[in-house]
């Protein structure tokens, strides 16, 4: 039974790894901070929440796998209701979100965000 | 495997490098600050690597979560004006590159003298007097018994430095934020159930593994900040609760010296804890400790005295 | 052997934060890559504690979960507030 846990830890942090390279290529390539806080919140927690189920097939014992799950919970926790503070203190703030608008009604105003 | 190590080592080395030159001479204070906490981060998991575990809890907690918050808060009172730093005028660049040149030499100096000095140093000195400083931790011994002396003091310090940034005036009511935010007390009310446990759980592991007062008392500081953001600490502002809350500050300074001149009478040296109750008095210090570096590091965040 | 590959790759891409943190426009992108290094931070303190058998390492990514809390929680109140309004231009709060 614990002969395949192993592999399949392995195989979960890798996959984890590969979101956390995802969610710094969206803090670079993406235009608008609303867009970057979607690629950090999401990608990263994903990434932090598989590398720790990763680890967990790999504890020792339940109450080690479980403390990582523990941290996985926290930060989910922190990082998605920090993602709304941030978003509704930005949009209270006066940064609009980028859009793309058709040329014919272009309201000069709302596209004020930039890179 | 040896080669990727160091090859980490060398990736942390040089990112301390950058976020402190980006935190001292940035042009606005704003990033030199978000720079500063990064550096914390990045500092703790040095002290990992070192494998000094008690020193990268407290760096955590302290450099990164505490001093953080304290240096925000503090920006967001500068007027806008003041987001920028100064530029360099042409006749201060001479001096700072010398003072640079200088920093540098003194320390190969004395990464050279630290090379040289004998291995392991006074570890196994503390080995021999671990079983009866009543702990198991040889981190915890040395903090709490072996070298109380100076715990006492530091912790005298801070009492002085909560006197000190009381002294500056009433305690300044904050500014309000840019719009409401339901999240916060959400936030506070999901994650303060674990600012307790935590700080209680890193206490009872001090006695043998890394943990102890000091990071425990900087994680409850921690939450207590977390609580005053979001508006549930009234009493500390209330003045008929001022002898209280001035009784708690000084609690663990109180129990320490009560400590010591106990140890005085009963075996004629100052701050000498008798074996057989060592490990249960240390336990006591430690709790009061803890409650009293809580409470000061949340007496600073408040930038004034309260109560008036 | 394996977690320390993959702690050494989550630092490279935690420098890649750097540069936002450098760069970022506003405040909040800056604020959003220190999350970052956090993040990445205790990813990479647990892969060490299992890679090296450390299990006091848990709990060290335990606190920093903790704190990465607290610093969003006061930028966003104390740091980003209504005083930026009151300075006369609707500017958008800390840019460059």
């Amino acid at each position: 039974m614990t002969d395949w846990l192993v592999p399949l830890g392995n195989g979960l942090i890798a996959v984890g790894a590969l979101f956390f390279v995802a969610g710094s290529l969206g803090l670079i390539r993406f235009p608008d901070l609303y867009a970057r806080l979607h690629a950090r919140t999401k990608a990263d927690n994903l990434g932090l929440g598989l590398i720790c189920l990763g680890l967990a097939c790999q504890a020792t014992s339940l109450a080690a796998a479980l403390k990582y799950l523990l941290v996985w919970g926290l930060m989910l926790i922190a990082s998605s209701i920090g993602a709304t503070l941030i978003a509704s203190t930005a949009l209270a703030c006066g940064l609009r979100p980028r859009q793309r608008r058709p040329v014919s009604h272009s309201a000069e105003g709302d596209q004020e965000k930039r890179t | 495997m040896n080669g990727l190590v160091l090859g980490f080592d060398l990736l942390l080395v040089a990112g301390l490098a950058w976020l402190a030159w980006q935190a001292l001479f940035g042009r606005h204070r704003f990033t030199s600050v978000v720079h500063f906490m990064a550096f914390g981060l990045v500092m703790a998991l040095v002290w990992v690597r070192l494998d000094a575990l008690d020193i990268a809890l407290a760096e955590a907690a302290i450099g990164a979560g505490v001093t953080g918050a304290l240096l925000l808060a503090a920006l967001g009172r500068l007027p806008a004006a003041a987001g920028h730093a100064p530029a360099w005028r042409a006749a201060q660049r001479p001096l700072v590159w010398l003072a640079l040149a200088t920093t540098l030499l003194v320390t190969l100096a004395l990464a050279w003298v630290a090379w040289q000095l004998p291995r392991p140093g006074l570890a196994g000195l503390v080995g021999e007097m671990l079983p009866k400083s009543g702990v198991d931790h040889a981190v915890t011994a040395v903090l709490l018994n072996l070298r109380a002396w100076d715990t006492l003091l530091e912790i005298a310090v801070m009492l002085a430095a909560v006197c000190l940034v009381w002294s500056l005036g009433p305690a300044l009511p904050p500014y309000a934020p840019a719009t409401a935010l339901p999240g916060l007390p959400a936030l506070t009310r999901l994650l303060h159930p674990l600012f307790l446990l935590v700080p209680a759980y890193l206490l009872w592991r001090g006695s043998h593994a890394p943990g102890g007062a000091f990071p425990a008392g900087a994680v409850l500081g921690a939450g207590g900040v977390l609580l005053v953001l979001a508006d549930g600490v009234p009493w500390m502002h209330e003045p008929r609760r001022q002898p209280l809350l001035r009784l708690l500050l000084a609690a663990g300074v109180l129990l320490f010296l009560c400590v010591a001149l106990v140890g005085l009478l009963l075996t004629g040296t100052f701050l000498a804890i008798p074996p057989g109750v060592a490990g249960h008095v240390i336990l006591t210090v430690e709790v009061a400790a803890a409650l009293s570096i809580a409470l000061m590091l949340m007496a600073f965040y408040l930038f004034g005295e309260p109560g008036r | 052997m394996f977690h320390a590959v993959i702690a050494a790759l989550l630092l490279l891409n935690a420098g890649v934060a750097l540069w936002r943190l450098r760069r970022g426009p506003t405040s909040a992108d800056r604020m959003l890559a220190a999350e970052m290094v956090s993040v990445s931070a205790i990813a990479v303190l647990l892969l060490f504690g299992a890679g090296f058998a450390q299990p006091a390492l848990v709990d060290v990514a335990l606190l920093f979960a903790l704190l990465a809390a607290v610093a969003t929680a006061n930028f966003v109140t104390r740091t980003w507030t209504l005083l930026h309004e009151e300075s006369g231009r609707r500017e958008e709060a800390g840019r460059d």
